[in-house]
C-alpha cells in the first residue's frame, strides 16, 4: 500500500513538472503574448490568432467576418501586442470607414520566427503559409528581402508615395532603387536619463547634451562614484555598437559593399570608446532583454540609449513618472563625421507575392500609414514615432509628457530624425556586427590589441560573404 | 491458400506492430536525414542555392568561428562528463544505503531538474547570477566582493555557470542509470567480502566498481553525445555570449540558418558533421559495451 501511494506521489510530481515544463517554455512565446494580446488590443476585436495554422480560430464573431468578406481579408505577422499590432488594430479601423469589408487578420510570430517561418516556407515551396503583409526589423529587411527574392512584391509602382517618408527611412526597404517595403515606425535614438539619480551626482540633463563619448565617460564615472549606478547597459553589446556606429554615418562596409572594418576610423573608435565604458564599469553588459529592461525599470541603472520604441519599456515603471528626461546621444571623439544623432531597430511592412490583392494591401497603407494623422496621433503614446513627414505636423507632437518631466519629447524626437545620418546597412550586416562584437570582447576580456583584432574581424568578415 | 505455421503468424504479428513506427522513423527521421546530406552538397545565400559538392565540408575547417564553436563545445564535453559520472555514482551509492531514511524523497529531489524545462532552468540560472541576483547579494552581504560582478558577461565566468547549469540538471538523470546498476548487484557479494575483513571502500572499488562497468561505459557515451549536442544552454542562459566565447557548435549551425545571413547547406554539412561525431562514439560505445566473448 505504502508503495503504491509513493509511486503514485512520485508520477504526479513527474507528470506536474513536465506540465510546468511545457507551459514555461510555451509562455515563453505564447501563453502570455496572447494574453496581452487579449488584454492590450482592447478595441473588442482582439483576434490575435497565435500560429499560422489556426488562422481563423478566434472568435466566432471572427468566422463569420472572415467568410462574409472574403477577398477584402489580409493577413498579417508582426510580432508586439502594445505596439505595431496595436497600431494595425487603429489603422484597421481607421481604413474600415470606408471600407466596411475589410477586415485584417493579424497574427502574432516574433520577428525571429517570421524568419524561421520564411526560411522554411521557401525552401520547401510552400508559398502557401505566407501571410498577405508581414513586418521587418529594418536590420534585416535586406537580408531577407535578398535571401528569399521571390517572396516580397515589388511595390514601386503601385504608386505609394515615398517622398513623403524621410528618406534614410526608405533605404532600409529599397534594393538596387526598387522599393519592397512601407515604412512604419522611426529608430530615432534617444538618450534617456533618470534625472534624480544624475542630480545626486551634481548633474543635470544638460550636462548630457551636445557631449562627445569622452566626457560622457568621465561623467559617468562620477555618476558611479557616488550612487553605484551604472549609467547604461545594453544586451551582448549589439544595439550600443550600432548606435554609435551609425551616429557617424558608419557601415562595416564600403560603398561598393566590400567589408571595410580593419581600416575603418568610425569603427575603430566605437570599439575603442565602447570598450572604455565596459572597463570604466559605466556600461554593464547584459545577457537577456529581462535583464537589459529590468535594469532601468528598477533603478539599477541610471539612463537607456537606444531607438525612440524602448519609450514604451522605459514607460513601465509608471513609478518613475517625472524622474526621465531624454536629450541626444554623445557623439564620437576625433571622427570628422560625428553627430549626436543615430537610428537603430525601426520595421517596416512588407506585401507577398502570396497577395491575392495587392491593390487592397497597398492602398491600405496609403491612408493609414502613409496618409493618417489621426492613426499617428493615436500610436504616438506607445512610442511610436512617424517617418510619415506630414504625421509630425500635428498638434499631438508638440505636447509636454508627464513621464519625462513635461518635457515634449515627440517633437524633440522629431527634431533628432532630421539629423540622423544616411549609412549603409549592407546584406551582411548581422555577421559583421557579430565579428566586430567577438573582437570587441577579446579586446575587453583578454586584452588584445583592438588593430590586429579588427583585422582577424575583416578576415572573418571576407569569409563568411565568399559562401563557398 | 497455405496455412500460415504458427511462427509465421507470430512473425506476421511482429511486423504488424513494427509497421508504423518503422514508417514514422523513416519519414519524419531518416528522409530529412537524407535530404540535409543532399542540401549540404549545395550552398549559397537563402533560396538561391547551388550545387557545389563538398564544398562546405572543406569550408568549415577555414571556418574560425566554426573551430571556436568546437573547441568550446569539447570543453564543455570534457568538464562536465567525468564530473557527471563521478557524482553520479556518489550520489547513486550513497543513496543505496539500505540504512538510510527518506531515500524516495532524496532520489526524487536529485532527479527533478533533469524534468525540469531547459528554457525554465535556463532562467532561474540568469536570475541567479544577474548583476542584483542572488549569488551577487550573497556575495556582496558577505564582503567576499564590493560591487557586483557580472558572471554571464564575462567570457570564463559565463562558461563556468553553463557548466554548472549542465551538471546541476543532468547528474540526477545519470544517477538513476548508476542506481539501477547498483540494485543489480547481488547483496552476498558484499556480505562475503565482509565477512573476509573487506572495508568498505575495498568493497566500492574491488566490487561495485567492476561490477557497475557496463552502466558506466553507457552512461560515458550518452553524456558525451548529449554534450557535443549542447544548444539550449548555450541559447538560452548566455545567448553564445559575450560575443560567441560561450557559443556552442549546435548553436553556431542555428546561427548559419537563422540569425546570420542563412546559408542552409552550410548549416546542413556542419550538423552532417556533429551526425559523425556522434556516430562515432556510438560505434564505440557498441564495440566496448559489447559483453560477449
Amino acid at each position: 500500500m505504502k508503495k503504491r501511494i509513493m509511486a503514485l506521489f512520485l508520477s504526479g510530481i513527474l507528470a506536474a513538472s513536465l506540465l510546468t515544463g511545457c507551459g514555461g517554455t510555451g509562455s515563453d512565446t505564447g501563453t502570455n503574448q496572447n494574453e496581452a494580446a487579449d488584454s492590450e488590443t482592447n478595441d473588442g476585436s482582439g483576434e490575435v490568432s497565435q500560429n499560422g495554422d489556426d488562422s481563423v480560430a478566434g472568435t466566432p464573431n471572427d468566422a463569420v467576418d472572415g467568410s462574409a468578406a472574403g477577398s477584402e481579408t489580409l493577413s498579417v505577422w508582426c510580432w508586439d501586442p502594445a505596439y505595431n499590432i496595436n497600431a494595425l488594430r487603429i489603422a484597421e479601423e481607421i481604413y474600415q470607414k470606408d471600407h466596411p469589408d475589410f477586415h485584417l487578420e493579424i497574427i502574432e510570430t516574433n520577428a525571429e520566427d517570421i524568419a524561421t517561418k520564411m526560411a522554411t516556407a521557401t525552401t520547401s515551396g510552400e508559398y502557401g503559409v505566407l501571410p498577405d503583409i508581414l513586418l521587418y526589423d529594418d536590420a534585416t529587411f535586406q537580408v531577407n528581402a535578398t535571401s528569399y527574392p521571390d517572396v516580397l512584391l515589388d511595390l514601386s509602382d503601385y504608386g505609394f508615395n515615398y517622398d513623403e517618408f524621410s528618406p534614410g527611412k526608405v533605404g532600409y526597404s529599397t534594393i538596387d532603387g526598387r522599393h519592397y517595403g512601407i515604412p512604419f515606425d522611426s529608430g530615432t535614438v534617444i538618450a534617456c536619463y533618470r534625472t534624480d539619480i544624475l542630480e545626486q551626482a551634481g548633474y543635470t540633463i544638460d550636462d548630457f547634451t551636445d557631449i562627445t563619448w569622452s566626457e560622457w565617460i568621465e561623467k559617468a564615472k562620477v555618476v558611479l562614484d557616488k550612487t553605484g549606478c551604472p549609467l547604461l547597459n545594453g544586451m551582448s553589446s549589439y544595439n550600443q555598437i550600432t548606435v554609435m556606429l551609425r551616429s557617424a554615418g558608419g557601415s562595416f562596409f564600403n560603398e561598393n559593399g566590400e567589408p571595410d572594418i580593419a581600416s575603418n576610423e568610425i569603427v575603430k573608435s566605437v570599439v575603442e570608446t565602447y570598450a572604455q565604458m565596459v572597463q570604466a564599469g559605466v556600461y554593464t553588459e547584459e545577457t537577456g532583454w529581462d535583464t537589459y529592461i529590468g535594469g532601468m525599470n528598477t533603478g539599477r541603472i541610471a539612463g537607456a540609449m537606444n531607438g525612440c520604441w524602448i519609450m514604451a519599456s522605459i514607460q513601465a515603471a509608471e513609478d518613475q513618472s517625472g524622474l526621465w528626461e531624454i536629450t541626444n546621444i554623445p557623439k564620437l571623439d576625433d571622427v570628422d563625421s560625428a553627430t549626436n544623432y543615430s537610428s537603430q531597430g525601426g520595421s517596416s511592412w512588407a506585401v507577398t507575392t502570396k497577395c491575392a490583392n495587392p491593390e487592397l494591401a497597398v492602398d491600405f497603407f496609403k491612408t493609414t500609414f502613409g496618409g493618417s494623422t489621426e492613426l499617428y496621433d493615436e500610436i504616438l503614446q506607445t512610442g511610436a514615432i512617424s517617418t510619415w513627414l506630414p504625421a509630425a505636423e500635428s498638434d499631438k507632437y508638440a505636447e509636454p509628457v508627464a513621464f519625462y518631466n513635461n518635457q515634449p519629447v515627440f517633437s524633440l524626437i522629431t527634431t533628432y530624425s532630421a539629423s540622423v545620418p544616411e549609412c549603409y546597412v549592407g546584406v551582411y550586416f548581422q555577421n559583421a556586427l557579430s565579428d566586430v562584437v567577438n573582437a570587441i570582447t577579446n579586446v575587453i576580456y583578454s586584452g588584445s590589441d583592438i588593430e590586429s583584432e579588427l583585422q582577424t574581424a575583416e578576415e572573418t568578415l571576407i569569409f563568411e560573404m565568399e559562401q563557398k | 491458400m497455405k496455412k500460415l505455421s504458427v511462427k509465421q503468424r507470430q512473425n506476421l504479428t511482429g511486423w504488424a506492430f513494427l509497421t508504423p513506427a518503422v514508417i514514422l522513423l523513416i519519414v519524419l527521421n531518416f528522409m530529412p536525414l537524407i535530404q540535409a546530406f543532399f542540401l549540404s552538397l549545395e550552398t549559397g545565400r537563402g533560396s538561391n542555392m547551388e550545387f557545389t559538392g563538398f564544398s562546405n565540408y572543406v569550408r568549415m575547417f577555414r571556418d574560425p568561428i566554426f573551430i571556436q564553436t568546437i573547441k568550446t563545445t569539447l570543453l564543455y564535453m570534457v568538464v562536465t562528463v567525468p564530473v557527471m559520472i563521478v557524482l553520479g555514482i556518489v550520489l547513486a551509492v550513497l543513496l543505496n544505503d539500505p540504512l538510510l531514511k527518506l531515500k524516495g524523497i532524496y532520489r526524487t529531489c536529485i532527479f527533478l531538474p533533469a524534468a525540469v524545462s531547459l528554457v525554465a532552468s535556463a532562467i532561474i540560472f540568469r536570475s541567479l547570477f544577474a548583476m542584483d541576483g542572488f549569488v551577487n547579494a550573497i556575495l556582496l552581504k558577505m564582503g567576499v566582493i564590493r560591487t557586483s560582478f557580472n558572471f554571464l558577461g564575462h567570457p570564463d565566468s559565463a562558461k563556468v555557470i553553463l557548466i554548472i547549469m549542465r551538471i546541476w540538471r543532468w547528474v540526477g538523470y545519470q544517477m538513476i542509470f548508476f542506481l539501477a546498476g547498483l540494485q543489480n548487484i547481488d547483496d552476498s557479494l558484499y556480505e562475503a567480502a565482509r565477512i573476509d575483513g573487506a572495508t568498505s571502500f575495498q568493497c566500492f572499488r574491488k566490487i561495485t566498481l567492476p561490477l557497475l562497468k557496463p552502466m558506466i561505459l553507457f552512461t560515458t557515451v550518452m553524456c558525451l553525445n548529449s554534450a557535443l549536442q549542447v544548444y539550449d544552454e548555450s541559447v538560452n542562459l548566455t545567448g553564445g555570449g559575450p560575443g560567441t566565447t560561450t557559443m556552442a557548435l549546435a548553436h553556431y549551425v542555428y546561427n548559419t540558418s537563422f540569425v546570420n545571413v542563412p546559408n542552409f547547406g552550410y548549416s546542413c554539412a556542419m550538423s552532417m558533421m556533429i551526425l559523425i561525431f556522434v556516430a562515432v562514439m556510438t560505434f564505440i560505445q557498441m564495440k566496448a559495451g559489447d559483453t560477449r566473448e
